[in-house]
C-alpha cells in the first residue's frame, strides 16, 4: 500500500503526537511553566515531610511576627507559620483545579459529543441549555451553586465544576460538528459501524487535542475559581490552609503584616500563570496552524 | 434587518426560560426542607410556615416554578427574609455603585488593552510586544483580590494616595468619590485590559495584512493615519462586540473587589445574601445579572449586523 511505501521511505517519521511533545519542548514559556506545575505538585505530596511547623498550630506568643529563621515566611494573626501554611494550602489549589476540571469533562465532553453526533431535538435542547449557562457569568454562578450547597471545598469544587461545564459541551459539539463530515468518519459509517463505536473511536480521538488545551486553561481559572470562593468564606473552611482563605484574613492586617498577604497571593499567582503559560505552549504545539 | 431581528430575539426566549429554569432549581439543592433552611438559625415555627404558604411549598415543583416566574415577569424577585425588603428594590439600590465600578474598570481596560494591543501588533516582535504579551499573561494570571491588597500596601498604607477603603456617593463628594474608585477600578480592569490586548494585537496584525492597507501605505499616506484611520477602525469591530460581552465578567468580578474595597454593591449584596442564607436575594441577583449579560450579547449582535454591511446580505 502507498502508505506503508511512503513510512519505510522515511524511517524516523515521528507520529503526530511525538512531532507535537518535540514542539512543545522547544516553547520556552510552556516549559518553565510545566517546571513551575511540577514543583507545586511535589510540594503539595510532600507537605506532611517538608512543612516546617504543623498548619494549623496556634502560638500566641509569635502572633503576626515579621519573617525570620524560625519562620522564614513569618507568622499569622494566631501564630500559625506562614510558609507551612502555604505549603498545604497548595494541596487545596491543585485539588480543586484538578477535581474541578474532571468533573467538567466528564459531564462536558459526553454531552458534547451527544449533541453534535445525534443532532436534532438533543442538540437544539443541549444546546440552550448550555446557553442559558453561559449567560450566568461563571463566577457569579459558582457563588449561587456553592450557596445552595453550603460552604465546604467539596462543594466549592463541584460548584466551580458544574459552572465550567458549558464551556467544554460547546467546545466538544463545534469539535464534533467539525469533524463527522471528514471522510474517514463517513467511511467508517459506511462500512456499517454503529453510532456509539463511530462517536468513541473515530470521532473522539480526533478532538483530543483542543480538550487538552481547554482544560489546560481551565484548570488556570478554577484555581483562581477556588481561591476566590475561599477568599469570600464559601470554600475551604477554618483553620484548614488555603490560598484564598489566608488572603482573606490577610486583608485585614494589610498595615501591619503584609507577608501575610504576599506569599499566598504569589503562589495563586504562579501557579495560575503556569498552567496559562502551559496551555499557550499546547495550543501552539498541538495545532500547527495556530500561531 | 427585520427578519433577522425577529430571528434573533425569538433565540433569547428559550435561553431565558432554562436560565430561569436553572436559577429556580438552585432552590431544590439545599439540603432537606427550603423553609427550615431558610428560616435561619432560630427555625421559629412561625417563620417556617410563613416561608411554606410564601413559595407554596406544599405545591408541586412546576407549579411553584409557575408562581415564582410570574412574580420574576412582573418585576417581583422575592423579598430579602433578612432586610424585609424586596430584592428589586435592594438590586436598584445597590447597582448604581457597581455600574460606576464597572464603566470606571472598563475605561480603564479599553485604555490599557487597546493602546498596548495596537502597540504590540505595530511593533510586532520587538521589545514592546514581548513587553505587552507579560502584561496580558500577568492580567490573565493575577487574582484581582490580591492585585486589590497589594495596591492597598502600596498606595494607601506606604504611599497615602488613596482611602484604602470605603466608599462615597458621587453625589456626596465627586473628588472623593473618584479617588476611592481609582484603586477598585484598575484592579477590575486589569483581567479585562489583558483579554483585550491580546484580542486587539490579533485583530490589527490581520487587518494590517489586507490588501486595502497596503493599498493606502501604497497612496503614500502618513503610517499614523494608515494605523489609526484605516486598520484601527476596521479591527475595533469585533473588540466592541468582545467588550460587550465581557461585561458580565465585569459584573463577577465586582463582587471581589467590593469585597476588598468595602465598596457597599452589587457584589456586596450577593456575598452577604450567602451569608445570611437569603436565598432569594442570591437567586434574584444570579436572574438579574444573566438577563443584563443575554441583553448585551443581543445588541452586540446588532451592533456587528449594523456596522457590518455584508451581514445584511
Amino acid at each position: 500500500m502507498a502508505a506503508t511505501l511512503v513510512a519505510t521511505d522515511l524511517p524516523r517519521e515521528l507520529t503526530p503526537g511525538q512531532r507535537a511533545l518535540r514542539r512543545l519542548w522547544r516553547r520556552r514559556g510552556a516549559m518553565v511553566g510545566l517546571a513551575v506545575i511540577v514543583f507545586f505538585v511535589a510540594i503539595a505530596l510532600a507537605a506532611p515531610w517538608i512543612s516546617p511547623h504543623d498548619p494549623l498550630a496556634t502560638s500566641w506568643s509569635a502572633v503576626r511576627k515579621a519573617p525570620t529563621a524560625e519562620h522564614v515566611f513569618g507568622t499569622d494573626e494566631i501564630g500559625r507559620d506562614v510558609l507551612s501554611r502555604v505549603i498545604w494550602g497548595a494541596r487545596a489549589s491543585l485539588l480543586a483545579g484538578v477535581i474541578s476540571v474532571t468533573i467538567s469533562l466528564l459531564v462536558g465532553v459526553p454531552v458534547g459529543l451527544t449533541a453534535g453526533y445525534v443532532g436534532g431535538w438533543t442538540d437544539m435542547l443541549i444546546s440552550r441549555v448550555t446557553d442559558a449557562m453561559l449567560a450566568c457569568p461563571f463566577l457569579i454562578l459558582a457563588i449561587a451553586l456553592a450557596a445552595f450547597l453550603g460552604p465546604s471545598l467539596t462543594n466549592a469544587m463541584v460548584a466551580i465544576g458544574i459552572a465550567a461545564t458549558p464551556i467544554f459541551v460547546r467546545l466538544t459539539r463545534a469539535q464534533v460538528l467539525a469533524v463527522k463530515v471528514e471522510d474517514y468518519v463517513e467511511a467508517a459509517r459506511a462500512v456499517g459501524n454503529p453510532p456509539l463505536r463511530i462517536a468513541l473511536r473515530h470521532i473522539f480521538p480526533n478532538i483530543v487535542a483542543p480538550l487538552i488545551v481547554q482544560a489546560t486553561l481551565a484548570i488556570a481559572a478554577a484555581i483562581i475559581a477556588e481561591a476566590s470562593l475561599s477568599f469570600l468564606g464559601l470554600g475551604q473552611q477554618p483553620p484548614a490552609p488555603s490560598w484564598g482563605s489566608m488572603l482573606n484574613t490577610a486583608k485585614n492586617y494589610v498595615e501591619n503584616a503584609p507577608w501575610m498577604a504576599i506569599w499566598p497571593g504569589l503562589s495563586i499567582f504562579l501557579l495560575v500563570l503556569s498552567f496559562n503559560l502551559l496551555g499557550d505552549g499546547l495550543r501552539d504545539a498541538l495545532d500547527p496552524r495556530h500561531g | 434587518m427585520g427578519s433577522f431581528l425577529l430571528k434573533r430575539l425569538a433565540a433569547i426566549v428559550p435561553t431565558l426560560f432554562f436560565v430561569s429554569v436553572l436559577i429556580f432549581g438552585l432552590q431544590q439543592l439545599l439540603p432537606g426542607d427550603p423553609a427550615i433552611a431558610m428560616a435561619g438559625e432560630e427555625r421559629d415555627p412561625n417563620v417556617i410556615a410563613y416561608l411554606r404558604g410564601k413559595f407554596h411549598l406544599d405545591e408541586p415543583l412546576p407549579v411553584r416554578y409557575g408562581y415564582w416566574l410570574r412574580g420574576a415577569l412582573h418585576g417581583d424577585l422575592g423579598e430579602s427574609v433578612r432586610i424585609q425588603q424586596p430584592v428589586t428594590d435592594l438590586i436598584v439600590e445597590k447597582l448604581p455603585v457597581t455600574l460606576e465600578l464597572a464603566g470606571l474598570a472598563m475605561a480603564v481596560a479599553l485604555v490599557i488593552g487597546i493602546s498596548a494591543g495596537v502597540a504590540a501588533a505595530v511593533w510586532r516582535d520587538t521589545r514592546w510586544d514581548y513587553v505587552a504579551n507579560v502584561f496580558a499573561l500577568w492580567g490573565l494570571s493575577t487574582p484581582n483580590f490580591w492585585l486589590g491588597i497589594l495596591m492597598i500596601l502600596f498606595f494607601s498604607v506606604k504611599l497615602g494616595w488613596f482611602p484604602a477603603s470605603g466608599y462615597v456617593s458621587p453625589s456626596e463628594n465627586l473628588g472623593e468619590n473618584l479617588a476611592g474608585m481609582v484603586m477598585p477600578a484598575f484592579v477590575l480592569g486589569n483581567a479585562l485590559a489583558a483579554v483585550l490586548m491580546r484580542h486587539t494585537r490579533s485583530a490589527m496584525l490581520q487587518v494590517m495584512a489586507s490588501d486595502y492597507v497596503r493599498t493606502a501605505r501604497a497612496k503614500g499616506l502618513d503610517e499614523n493615519v494608515v494605523i489609526l484611520r484605516h486598520a484601527l477602525r476596521n479591527a475595533l469591530v469585533p473588540i466592541i462586540t468582545l467588550t460587550a460581552l465581557q461585561f458580565g465578567e465585569l459584573l463577577s468580578g465586582a463582587v471581589l473587589t467590593e469585597q476588598v474595597f468595602s465598596i457597599p454593591g452589587f457584589g456586596k449584596l450577593i456575598v452577604d445574601a450567602v451569608f445570611n442564607r437569603d436565598y432569594s436575594v442570591v437567586q434574584g441577583v444570579v436572574l438579574f445579572t444573566a438577563t443584563v449579560y443575554i441583553v448585551l450579547n443581543l445588541l452586540a449582535d446588532l451592533a456587528y449586523f449594523a456596522v457590518n454591511p455584508r451581514m445584511r446580505g
